[in-house]
C-alpha cells in the first residue's frame, strides 16, 4: 500500500481530509512526494504544530493531537521521506533529514510562530532543524528522545540489538519485528486499532528500507558518518534562546529518564512534564493537546512572576545555633527514649553535614531521606540543607510503593538512610544511580561541635531546600518544591500566626511539624506512636511526651487527635498545661475538638487550612468555630496574616477571575510561604499556579466561598464538582444536609452521566452497616433534606472509600464510576 | 392558531388536543373513530384514515399548524400494516402540509427508533435507525422520523418529539399494565431494578408538544430535529414501579427476571403472540431492555431549543396520580 484509502484512515481515527500530499523541492536535488496530515487552524497567524516522528512511526503518531487539539492551532504532521506514505527514496541519513525538515517548512506557507513537536529520532532531526534555523523556531516540545547518550550510559538496549551487524537487516528490514515491536513496548498500552494503524505503511519488505536506514544511521561509535552531526548538533543547544518542554513517558525502556535529564542539562529554558503510565509512544498513548495547547499559550509569559525579594533571610538551621543556651533541650524522643540539647543537636548536624558533603553531597544535589522519624532524621535533613542539598521527603502515608515512585520520580542522586532502607531501595531500583549512604556511615565520622566550623558555602535563600511528596487525592503522588526562602516564610508564619516564643517547647505528633521544631528554635518533643498510621497515638504516649519536655503546644494530625479522645480514661495532667493544640492536614470533627477541650480546658484548639503546597492558608479556633456555626460546607476560619485568599472563576482555564462574596469558586492563595511548584510536572504547574497583578497565585482545586465576615468555607473539591443540566452543585454542603438525617453516619454526593447533565446520587453509611439501594422512608428523608437539589438514587455502603492517612478525605470520583455502573441496570 | 391533530384517540395527543382549546387556538382533530371530548367548543371533528391522502388534505384546509401523532402501536400486524400506516400516513401529512403551505409540523416520535438495547446515560438523541428487522413499529417509526426531518425546508419547519416513557392518570399502556399486573400478583421485573430510568409525567408530555407548537418555524433553531422528552428526573426502575403501585394502593411484590432470559423471553413472545392472539402481548424484547438498561437523557436541548421545562415533578405526578385512583376507586 503506497497511498492510504479515506476509509483506511477513517478506520485509524484520521480524518481523510487531512491526508494530502505535497511535492517539495530537495536540498539533494529533484523533488519528492511528501505525505501530510494537516489541520488548518484559524486565520492566517494560527501557531503552526510541526510533528516531526520517529522511526518506524508514521504521522499516524499524531492522530490523537491532531484532532484532540484547539481549532485554532495549525497542525502540520508529515510522513519523513522513505517513511510512512512520502517517496521512497532510499536510506537517508541525519543531516539530509534536518535539510528535509527544511525544505519542507520552505515549502509550505508557514505564517504563524513555528513550534515543533517532535519523537524518538525526530527529536534529534528537530533539535538539528532549530539550532540551524534559531529564527524560524519559536519553541521545541520533544518527547522520548535525546540528541546524545548520556554521560556514563550505553545507547539503549534495544536499539543497540537492533543495529548489531547480525541482526540488524532481519529485524528491521526482513521481519517487520521492529516495525510491530514499537507498539507493544512498555507503557499504558495501544489499542489494537492503532497498532494495525502504525505498522500500515510498512507491511511490504520494500517499505522498510527507510526504516532499516534509520536504525542503521544511529551512531554507536565516533567513525559513524552522523557522529560528528549530531555532536554538533548537541554542541549548539545550550546557545538556544527558546522555550524546551519535555514531554515524557517515564516507562520507556529506549529513551529513559536519563534521556531527559541529558536534555534538561542542554537547554537553558527547559521544564518537563512526565507522565509516569506512559511509555516510548506516550504522544499516542495520551491525550498530549491540553499540554501542546499550554505550552505555546504560556510561552508569552514567565513561567512565575519574578521575585523581587532579594532580602535575605534568617536560615533554617539559625535558631540551632546553641551558643545562647547550649544545655536547653532541643529534642527528645519518646519511642528510642532519648533525648538531645541544643549543643548536642548542633554538633550532631554540623558533624553529619561535614559526612555528607565528604562523601560528595553538594549544592543542588538531591538527597532522599528514608530515615525513620527520629533526631537522626531531623539532623539529616538540618545538614541536607545546609551543604545545599535538596531533602526529597516522602509521607510514610504513601506506602512501600507509592514511595518508591516519589524518590524515582525526584531522580535523587543520594539516598540516605538506616541500612536496610538503603538496601531496599538498591533492591527495588529505587535510585539505581545514587549514591547509598548509610546513616551509620555519617554517624561514625569525626565529630564537629559548631556549624560555624562548616567550611563548604551555604545555599542562598532561593535555592531548594526541599522536594515533599504527600499522598494525593487520586493518581501518583505529585513532588511539590521549596525553596529556604519558601521554608523559612513558613516557619515564621506558623511562629507568627501561633504566637510560638522561645519558651514554647511542643509535642509534634504529625511528623512534618516536627521537623520545623528547630528552626523555630523551640524544644521538640516526638511521641512514641507508628507514623505510618497516626491513629496509633494513644492518650498516654501523647502524656508522656508532653511529660518528658513540659510541652506547652501540642500538634497533632486529626487521626491521632481521634485516637487520643477515645483512648483517653481520665485526666491528662501533661497534656492539660499545653496552651494550644493545633490539628492540621484533613477535617477535625467538632466532637473530637470538644472532647479535647475538655482535656485541656487552659488550652486554644485550633484547626488550620492548608495542602502541602502551602500551609498555612486560613486558622480557625474552636471558639470561632463554634461561632460560625452551620452554613454552606465547612468554616475553615480566616486568611492567616500575611496570605492572600481570593475566590476564582472555576471553569476558566488560565485566567483568573475574582468572585463576590457568597458566589461559589475555587479558592486561590498566594503567600510568601507558598511552595515554588511540582517538580517535573511543568503542565501541572502551569495550570496551578496563574499570574494576577504579577504575582503568582496557587489554585488549591477547593470549591468553596467566602461569606460577609470573610469566613471561608470550604464545599469540596474541584474535580468533584458535580456538573447538572441547571448548574454546578458543590457536594460538601448537600453532605452535610444528609448526616443530620438520623442513622446517617457519613454521606457522600457524587454525580453520575455526562458533565454538564449530570444526575447527584447520595450514597451513605448507616449505622447498620448494609448495601444496597436505600428504602423508601430513608430516600425520602434525604430527598428532603437535599431539597431543591432533586437526587436520582439513594444509595447505602457499608463503608466509603476513604483515603489511608486521614481516614477521611472520601474518593468521590471512584464511588461515581461505582455509582454509574451500578445505576446501569447490569445484572451482576 | 388552527393546529390539525392527528391520533387524538391516545391519551397524550387527546390531552394535547384539549390543552390547545384551553389556551384558545382553534384544533381540527382527524382519527379513524369520533372522540369524546369534554371542551368541544371550538374542536373540529374529522373521521378520516391517515392513509387517505385526499381526505387528509382536505381536512388540514386553513390549518397554521399540524402535529402529527396518528400511529400504529404494538407489535401485532403485519410488516404492510405498519408501514401503511407510519411511513405512508406521515408522507400524507407532509403532502397536506405543502398543499396548504403550512408552516409548522410537530412529529410525535419514539425514542425506539434510535433503541439500540444498550444502557444510555445522560444522552441527547441519536438519529434514528432505519433497517431493523424485529419491531415493525419502531422500524416504521424510525423511517418516518427520517422522512419527516427531511421535509423541513426554508417553507416548512419540522420538528420530532420523542416522549420517554409516558405515565399518568387515566393511562393504560404502562400505569394500566403495572397495576392490573400487581394487583394480580403477576409483577415481574427485569433485571435487578435497579437500572436508572427517566420518564415523563402525562402533562409534561402535553406542554413539550405545546412548546415545540409555538418555537417550530422555518429556520427555527429546533427546526429539522429530533427531542427526547422526559421529567429529568431518572428514578430507578424500582422506585418508579413502586410508586406507581403505592399511588394505586396496590402491592408491590415483583418477582425478578434476569435481563438476558427476559431479552429472550421477549423475542420470543413477539413472534409467536401475533400469531396466537390479537391482544398485546405482556412482554417484548423492547420493553425487557427498557426496563433492564438505564435510559436518562440530557435534558438541555429541549429546554434551550424548546424554551420547554417540565412543570410537574416526579413526586407532584404520583400525588396526581394517586389522587386520580382514588377518585375512580
Amino acid at each position: 500500500m503506497s497511498v492510504p484509502s479515506a476509509a483506511q484512515l477513517g478506520e485509524f481515527g484520521v480524518d481523510p481530509s487531512c491526508s494530502k500530499f505535497v511535492d517539495v523541492p530537495s536540498h539533494s536535488g529533484g523533488s519528492h512526494r511528501w505525505h501530510i496530515l494537516e489541520r488548518p487552524g484559524m486565520g492566517a497567524d494560527a501557531p503552526t504544530i510541526l510533528c516531526i516522528h520517529g522511526n518506524p512511526t508514521w504521522s499516524f503518531l499524531w492522530s490523537r493531537l491532531l484532532s484532540e487539539i484547539n481549532p485554532a492551532f495549525r497542525v502540520l504532521a508529515p510522513d519523513q521521506l522513505s517513511m510512512g506514505f512520502s517517496d521512497h527514496i532510499g536510506a537517508r541519513p541525519y543531516r539530509d533529514r534536518v535539510g528535509d525538515i527544511h525544505d519542507l517548512v520552505t515549502a509550505l506557507d508557514i505564517y504563524g510562530p513555528l513550534w515543533i513537536v517532535a519523537q524518538d529520532w525526530g527529536g534529534a532531526i528537530a533539535m538539528g532543524y532549530a539550532t540551524s534555523h534559531r529564527a524560524q523556531v519559536a519553541g521545541l516540545i520533544l518527547s522520548n528522545t535525546g540528541i546524545a547518550i548520556p554521560a556514563d550510559r550505553k545507547a539503549p538496549r534495544l536499539i543497540r540489538i537492533s543495529a548489531s551487524s547480525g541482526l540488524h537487516r532481519l529485524i528491521t528490514r526482513t521481519t517487520s519485528l521492529f516495525v510491530r515491536g514499537t507498539g507493544y513496548l512498555p507503557g499504558s498500552g495501544l489499542t489494537k486499532q492503532q497498532r494495525r494503524a502504525l505498522v500500515a505503511p510498512y507491511l511490504a519488505q520494500d517499505r522498510r528500507i527507510g526504516v532499516a536506514g534509520f536504525v542503521a544511521d544511529v551512531p554507536f561509535d565516533e567513525r559513524h558518518p552522523s557522529s560528528f552531526d549530531l555532536a554538533s548538533v548537541a554542541q549548539q543547544l545550550s546557545d538556544l534562546n527558546i522555550p524546551v518542554r519535555l514531554y515524557w513517558g517515564s516507562k520507556d525502556p529506549v529513551f529513559n529518564e536519563d534521556f531527559a535529564d541529558d536534555l534538561m542539562s542542554r537547554f537553558s529554558d527547559v521544564e518537563i512534564h512526565r507522565i509516569p503510565r506512559a511509555g516510548h509512544l506516550a504522544v499516542l498513548e495520551t491525550s498530549m493537546a491540553p499540554f501542546v495547547e499550554s505550552v505555546v499559550r504560556n510561552s508569552a509569559q514567565a513561567i512565575s512572576a519574578p521575585s523581587d525579594d532579594d532580602q535575605a533571610c534568617e536560615t533554617l538551621w539559625a535558631r540551632i545555633d546553641s551558643s545562647t543556651r547550649p544545655d536547653i533541650l532541643a529534642i527528645s524522643d519518646a519511642a528510642a527514649k532519648t533525648s538531645v540539647t541544643f549543643s548536642e543537636f548542633e554538633s550532631r548536624v554540623a558533624s553529619f553535614a561535614q559526612s555528607l558533603s565528604d562523601q560528595g553531597v553538594k549544592l543542588g544535589d538531591r538527597v532522599a531521606v528514608l530515615v525513620p522519624p527520629s533526631i537522626d532524621l531531623i539532623a539529616v535533613v538540618y545538614a541536607c540543607w545546609r551543604v545545599g542539598a535538596i531533602t526529597v521527603i516522602a509521607d510514610r502515608g504513601l506506602g512501600i510503593k507509592g514511595l518508591g515512585a516519589a524518590v524515582r520520580s525526584a531522580r535523587v542522586q543520594h539516598v540516605v538512610g538506616p541500612q536496610q532502607a538503603v538496601t531496599a531501595a538498591r533492591v527495588l531500583r529505587w535510585a539505581p544511580r545514587a549514591q547509598k549512604i548509610s546513616v551509620a556511615s555519617i554517624s561514625a565520622s569525626r565529630t564537629i561541635s559548631s556549624l560555624a566550623q562548616i567550611t563548604v558555602p551555604a545555599p542562598t535563600a532561593d535555592d531548594l531546600a526541599a522536594v515533599l511528596f504527600t499522598s494525593g487525592a487520586t493518581g501518583p503522588a505529585k513532588g511539590v518544591r521549596y525553596t529556604h526562602r519558601q521554608l523559612g516564610a513558613q516557619r515564621d508564619a506558623l511562629q507568627k500566626t501561633y504566637d510560638i516564643t522561645a519558651d514554647d517547647r511542643f509535642v509534634a505528633a504529625f511528623a512534618p511539624f516536627a521537623l520545623f521544631g528547630p528552626a523555630l528554635g523551640i524544644t521538640t518533643g516526638l511521641a512514641d506512636m507508628d507514623v505510618t498510621s497516626p491513629s496509633t497515638l494513644t492518650a498516654d504516649a501523647l502524656n508522656q511526651a508532653c511529660q518528658l519536655i513540659d510541652a506547652t503546644m501540642v500538634f497533632a494530625s486529626p487521626a491521632a487527635l481521634a485516637n487520643v479522645v477515645r483512648t483517653a480514661g481520665g485526666s491528662l495532667p501533661a497534656v492539660s498545661k499545653s496552651r494550644l493544640v493545633m490539628s492540621a492536614g484533613a477535617p477535625v470533627p467538632l466532637e473530637t475538638l470538644q472532647k479535647m477541650q475538655a482535656l485541656c480546658p487552659h488550652a486554644e484548639l485550633h484547626t488550620p487550612y492548608g495542602m502541602t503546597e502551602i500551609l498555612p492558608v486560613a486558622d480557625l479556633s474552636l471558639a470561632e468555630r463554634t461561632l460560625a456555626g452551620s452554613g454552606r460546607g465547612v468554616c475553615v476560619g480566616h486568611a492567616v496574616d500575611g496570605c492572600e485568599l481570593m475566590i476564582a472563576a472555576a471553569d476558566t482555564l488560565g485566567d483568573l477571575v475574582p468572585l463576590d462574596v457568597g458566589t461559589t469558586g475555587e479558592v486561590v492563595v498566594c503567600a510568601a510561604w507558598m511552595s515554588s511548584g511540582y517538580d517535573r510536572l511543568w503542565q501541572t504547574q502551569i495550570a496551578a499556579r496563574p499570574i494576577l497583578n504579577s504575582r503568582t497565585w496557587h489554585r488549591t482545586g477547593d470549591v468553596g466561598h467566602l461569606d460577609v465576615s470573610g469566613n471561608l468555607w470550604i464545599e469540596g473539591r474541584l474535580v468533584h464538582i458535580i456538573h447538572t443540566a441547571s448548574g454546578q452543585v458543590t457536594p460538601v454542603p448537600l453532605e452535610i444536609s444528609c448526616e443530620a438525617v438520623t442513622g446517617v453516619v457519613r454521606a457522600a454526593a457524587v454525580g453520575i452521566g455526562p458533565r454538564g447533565t449530570q444526575q447527584v446520587v447520595i450514597v451513605v453509611e448507616v449505622d447498620d452497616a448494609s448495601e444496597g439501594p436505600a428504602g423508601t422512608l430513608l430516600t425520602q428523608q434525604i430527598r428532603q433534606a437535599v431539597a431543591p437539589q432533586t437526587v436520582a438514587s439513594v444509595w447505602l455502603v457499608k463503608k466509603l472509600p476513604v483515603d489511608i492517612r486521614h481516614n477521611s478525605k472520601i474518593d468521590r470520583s471512584a464511588l461515581a464510576l461505582m455509582m454509574q455502573d451500578k445505576l446501569s441496570g447490569s445484572w451482576r | 392558531m388552527k393546529v390539525l391533530v392527528t391520533g387524538a384517540g391516545s391519551l397524550l395527543l387527546g390531552g394535547v388536543a384539549q390543552a390547545l382549546v384551553e389556551r384558545g387556538d382553534e384544533v381540527i382533530c382527524v382519527q379513524r373513530r369520533k372522540l369524546e371530548m369534554t371542551h368541544s367548543m371550538s374542536l373540529t371533528q374529522h373521521a378520516v384514515d391517515i392513509r387517505d391522502r385526499e381526505a387528509l388534505t382536505a381536512a388540514a384546509e386553513g390549518c397554521d399548524a399540524i402535529i402529527h401523532g396518528a400511529a400504529r402501536v404494538g407489535v401485532v400486524g403485519t410488516w404492510e400494516d405498519f408501514r401503511s400506516v407510519n411511513v405512508d400516513g406521515t408522507a400524507n401529512v407532509i403532502h397536506a402540509a405543502r398543499a396548504h403551505g403550512i408552516a409548522r409540523l410537530v412529529y410525535v416520535s419514539t425514542p425506539s427508533v434510535a433503541h439500540s438495547g444498550e444502557s444510555i446515560v445522560g444522552a441527547t438523541a441519536d438519529v434514528a435507525v432505519k433497517g431493523r428487522k424485529g419491531s415493525f413499529y419502531a422500524e416504521s417509526k424510525a423511517q418516518a422520523e427520517h422522512m419527516v426531518l427531511a421535509a423541513n425546508t426554508d417553507g416548512l419547519g419540522v420538528v420530532s418529539l420523542r416522549p420517554h416513557l409516558v405515565w399518568g392518570p387515566g393511562d393504560t399502556q404502562l400505569v394500566g399494565r403495572i397495576v392490573d399486573r400487581a394487583r394480580a400478583g403477576r409483577l415481574v421485573m427485569v433485571g435487578n431494578g435497579h437500572a436508572l430510568v427517566d420518564s415523563t409525567y402525562i402533562d409534561n408530555a402535553i406542554s413539550a408538544h405545546l412548546a415545540a407548537l409555538d418555537a417550530v418555524a422555518p429556520r427555527a433553531t429546533c427546526a429539522g430535529r429530533a427531542y427526547v422528552i422526559a421529567n429529568g428526573e431518572p428514578r430507578t426502575v424500582t422506585e418508579l414501579i413502586e410508586g406507581i403501585c403505592q399511588a394505586a394502593g396496590v402491592p408491590f411484590r415483583p418477582k425478578h427476571l434476569a435481563l438476558p432470559l427476559a431479552r429472550i423471553a421477549g423475542s420470543v413472545v413477539e413472534r409467536l403472540w401475533p400469531r396466537l392472539r390479537s391482544d398485546e402481548p405482556p412482554l417484548t424484547r423492547f420493553v425487557a431492555e427498557q426496563l433492564g438498561t438505564a435510559h436518562w437523557f440530557d435534558p438541555r436541548p429541549a429546554r434551550d431549543d424548546l424554551a420547554w421545562n417540565p412543570h410537574v415533578t416526579l413526586d407532584e405526578g404520583f400525588t396526581r396520580l394517586r389522587a386520580w385512583f382514588e377518585l375512580n376507586r
